[in-house]
């Protein structure tokens, strides 16, 4: 772990507003897209999957640019994503055991 | 919000005063705050007790009735949640706070203030708990309360009220006491402490204040559900209304088995550090105790169904959640041997602490062996919601935990009061406690696979019970008097002058590097540290053969003192008192008994908890 | 007992790892707070699809406007970053106006749901009907209680900077601030996708 750094980690420089805008965009169009898919026939079967990555990424794109982890120390980082992934973990073993996923 | 400069009114200015009552509602020093939790949880404890005594004596014969079967609910319930919640978590907390920082070397925890209104927060949640037995009724659906024993019909009044709002407020001091204790380990070592060279005790309360902040949200959520189903009608666990009853089992054991490990770890931690104190060696594979405790805390998340493998949630999920169980033996057993490899070969010193230390792991191993043969579905089937769970639970609880902390108790009692315990009458307490408690629970493996459930008021002479029953009962009154030994020697000792040198035990850590008790700012001059057990390489070097020889006069300072001078005293910034925790922590306590009371009463809980939080972001950094 | 009185500027505490107390603390925070929306999200998930009578989720939900009220706290997102950017400037004209931006886009957002909640309940829904309402309101409520509770914090900073109280140097606040604003932001992605847009299929068909 990198927990024993003794000089203080400076993050590294911060996105500019324009860059920060440029990030708001994307997430923007990913919005769109999200919308737009759930009207579109052909897409249907592989609709949930599509929908997960897509709001996976506007997740991870907040956190990362957003948030700073992608500059903070990854400390905070292990601190987030371990309770993040911890919560994930108990929805996903609950809905196997409540038959969610194979009835 | 950090405070802002410039003219403030009179009420923002920080209290000054350190003398009086008033000096320890306003204290965020966090020995005094120790203290604090320690006093109030045994006093929970001695309820608890009573409690407990009271049950026995309602079973200690065939047909009695002592208590009628309405209050014997309350009694068990209430029972449970103060031991489990009022008694072992703030008797954990009370080590951690006056323990971790000077183990540490740290001159307080993070944030002081923070770790005041856990305190506060705790002391008025378990008042609200209790507040049942003044007004009308308490929970009586038993402490993991299952659906829907806990809806209107079948829990008529408002005793689960006090359940759900008493938990809910007590969560809230546990996971502010768990934010405040990861960072505090995290980030307040002193230079050179680093994590493989952390006490094991500070490594255990790390591991539990990671599961304390993870597991609360869920046992909230699960309280906040339960809660819109009593207080607004909505129907989470009420089948009639679609919903689950068996979500809750979940959800609660979801929390609920890393709670059992919120109970225990910190008791490992404590033996930890007293076994290699009274043996004179390091601990053995300390980096393996050290990933054991992290794996336990890890795989606590993954047991959970253990608790509900006859609810009929299938072949596979019980065969998972067996062998998860099983599986979380090894580490479990991998401590236990190393405790033991500890003692091995050592020069061993049978102080009370050390006794205490040497009861858990006899007792523990007795409540691990019971544990892992319910581990199996099907012998499970056999032992569920029988006395030999009771009989489990209270080996590893009471045997476990409640005598880790004891031993905690006299090991660092000299630390935060300056005083010595009697050793006599500690050595009593021990022997009366370690056979009391064999007495009272031991009979109930045999009560529970004679088949006699838990928590029925009574039972009937024909059942083959009774002798076991009176058997049981005898013992708990044993450790009844063992309790009031301790109480006495407390009192003797507290009364006599202060007479604990630094260094009583020759420990290891660094915590007996300064005086007993500690002055207020703990280190005058932070440590530097250079190796596990700090402490230890400053007074002792290793001999030719092998054996520790101290360190000649004048040596220890090049280790211990380090090279800047040491501070003046009044140099030393320490953090200023403050009288908004406890104002917080009365207004979030009000919004919840509001709930149960009227409208006005959370509307004015709601408006104290503003005012205590604005107060707390604008006051200034110090007094002035 | 000996009580040191401060100097002046009381040194910053240096910490073992160089992190900031506060900041770790807002960090383990969140992740506690994942926990938090997790089992509420588990609630509803295990319960789709089990309401015993209606009105059910596909005939309430109006995905329109419930993407435009996600897009709103989206774009908060982008102007609570635009603050943060502005104090670590020095710029504090701007921090006062993205501050008042992200918290009127938070106000948007939290009156429309005031007003979805109300057009649900028109329509015979409320959190007594079917465990659909009482899962969807506990869910998204606990999360418009977060968003309010944010708009507090932001209009609390807004009027402390407005008085000239706030330095530049103490932008860690706003930072730590920012840190609870898009973790908000984010639960709300989660929810806009597993709540509402799976549930389009049964809309659109």
């Amino acid at each position: 772990m990198a927990m024993n750094h003794t000089a203080p980690t400076s993050e590294r420089a911060h996105p500019t507003p324009a860059r920060y805008t440029a990030i708001a965009l994307i997430l923007a169009v990913i919005t769109v897209v999200e919308v737009a898919i759930v009207y579109t026939k052909f897409l249907q079967p592989v609709l949930i999957p599509l929908l997960l990555v897509l709001s996976a990424t506007k997740f991870a794109m907040v956190a990362m640019f957003f948030m700073h982890l992608r500059f903070d120390n990854r400390l905070f980082s292990v601190m987030f994503v371990g309770g993040l992934l911890l919560a994930l973990a108990v929805i996903i073993a609950l809905m196997t055991l409540f038959g969610v996923f194979f009835a | 919000m950090a405070a802002v400069s410039g003219a403030l009114p009179r009420w923002l200015q920080r209290p000054t005063t350190y003398s009086g009552l008033w000096g320890w509602v306003v204290t965020v020093d966090h020995k005094r705050i120790g203290v604090m939790y320690g006093v109030t949880a045994f006093a929970f404890f001695l309820v608890g007790g009573i409690e407990a005594v009271t049950m026995r004596l309602q079973l200690a014969t065939p047909a009695n009735t002592l208590v009628n079967p309405d209050t014997f609910s309350q009694l068990f319930s209430m029972h449970a949640l103060t031991m489990i919640f009022l008694a072992i978590m703030p008797l954990s907390a009370a080590f951690f706070n006056i323990i971790i920082p000077l183990q540490i070397g740290a001159r307080d925890v993070a944030f002081p203030r923070l770790n005041a209104l856990s305190y506060w927060v705790f002391l008025f949640g378990g008042l609200l708990l209790n507040a049942g037995w003044l007004f009308g009724r308490s929970p009586g659906a038993g402490w993991f309360a299952y659906s829907n024993l806990t809806s209107g019909p079948f829990s008529p009044g408002s005793g689960m009220d006090y359940y759900v709002l008493g938990l809910l407020v007590l969560g809230t001091a546990s996971m502010a006491a768990g934010f405040n204790f990861v960072v505090t380990i995290i980030n307040m070592r002193a230079p050179g402490m680093t994590l493989m060279r952390m006490p094991l005790f500070t490594w255990m309360t790390l591991v539990t204040s990671f599961l304390l902040v993870l597991a609360m949200p869920v046992i909230t959520v699960a309280l906040i559900e339960l809660g819109f189903d009593r207080f607004a009608g909505t129907n989470f666990f009420r089948p009639e209304g679609g919903g689950d009853p068996i979500l809750w089992q979940h959800l609660f054991w979801v929390f609920g088995h890393p709670e059992v490990y919120i109970l225990i770890l910190p008791a490992m931690g404590i033996v930890s550090e007293v076994l290699p104190t009274f043996s004179r060696k390091p601990l053995f594979g300390y980096p393996v105790v050290v990933l054991s405790g992290v794996f336990i805390g890890f795989m606590g998340w993954a047991v959970w169904s253990h608790h509900m493998f006859t609810v009929g949630l299938g072949p596979i999920a019980n065969a998972t959640f067996a062998i998860t169980t099983m599986f979380i033996a090894l580490p479990t057993g991998v401590k236990v041997f190393s405790w033991i490899a500890t003692m091995w070969g050592g020069s061993i010193e049978f102080k009370t602490a050390m006794l205490f230390a040497i009861g858990f792991i006899v007792l523990f191993i007795i409540g691990g062996l019971s544990g892992v043969s319910h581990a199996s579905p099907p012998a499970d089937a056999q032992q569920q919601d029988t006395y030999y769970i009771v009989a489990h639970i209270h080996y590893v609880l009471f045997g476990g935990s409640i005598f880790g902390l004891f031993s905690g108790m006299y090991y660092w009692f000299p630390k935060a009061t300056g005083h010595l315990l009697h050793e006599g009458l500690g050595k009593l307490h021990f022997w009366l406690a370690f056979i009391g408690m064999n007495i009272t629970f031991a009979p109930m493996h045999w009560l529970g696979l004679d088949g006699m459930p838990r928590r029925i008021y009574t039972y009937n002479s024909n059942m083959g019970w009774d002798f076991w029953n009176l058997v049981a009962t005898a013992g708990s009154l044993l450790i009844a008097v063992s309790t009031l030994v301790f109480l006495w020697n407390v009192f003797t000792t507290m009364r006599k002058e202060k007479d604990a040198p630094a260094d009583p035990w020759d420990g290891r850590t660094l915590e007996w590097s300064i005086s007993s008790p500690p002055p207020i700012y703990n280190f005058r001059t932070i440590p530097n540290v250079y190796a596990r057990d700090a402490f230890w390489h400053q007074k002792y070097v290793e001999g030719s053969d092998g054996r520790p020889r101290p360190v000649p006069t004048g040596g220890a300072t090049a280790h211990s003192e380090g090279h800047e001078a040491a501070e003046s005293p009044h140099d030393i910034h320490m953090p200023g008192l403050s009288y908004f925790p406890i104002i917080l922590a009365l207004g979030l306590a009000l919004t919840a008994a509001g709930i149960m009371i009227h409208l006005a009463v959370v509307a004015a809980g709601v408006l104290i908890t503003f005012f205590g939080i604005y107060g707390w972001a604008f006051e200034p950094a110090d007094p002035e | 007992m000996i009580h040191a009185s401060s100097p002046a500027h009381p040194a910053p505490v240096e910490t073992t790892t160089g992190l900031n107390n506060r900041k770790l603390l807002m960090w383990i925070f969140l992740g506690s707070d994942c926990m938090f929306f997790g089992s509420l999200i588990a609630t509803y998930l295990l319960y789709r699809g089990k309401s015993l009578v209606g009105p059910y989720a596909h005939e309430v939900f109006n995905i329109p406007y419930t993407s435009i009220s996600a897009f709103v706290l989206l774009m908060s997102s982008l102007t609570m970053v635009l603050a943060l950017s502005a104090i670590h400037r020095g710029d504090m004209r701007g921090l006062k106006v993205w501050l008042l931006a992200t918290a009127l886009l938070g106000t948007v957002f939290v009156g429309g749901q005031y007003f979805e909640f109300t057009t649900f309940v028109n329509e015979g829904l409320t959190l007594k009907t079917n465990l659909f309402g009482t899962t969807l309101f506990v869910l998204t409520g606990f999360h418009g209680a977060h968003v309010t509770v944010g708009i507090i914090i932001l209009l609390s900073f807004y009027l402390v900077a407005a008085r000239g109280r706030l330095k530049p140097e103490q932008h860690l606040n706003i930072e730590l601030a920012g840190l609870y604003w898009h973790f908000v932001d984010v639960v709300w992605i989660v929810i806009f996708t597993v709540v509402y847009l799976t549930e389009t299929p049964n809309i659109v068909t």
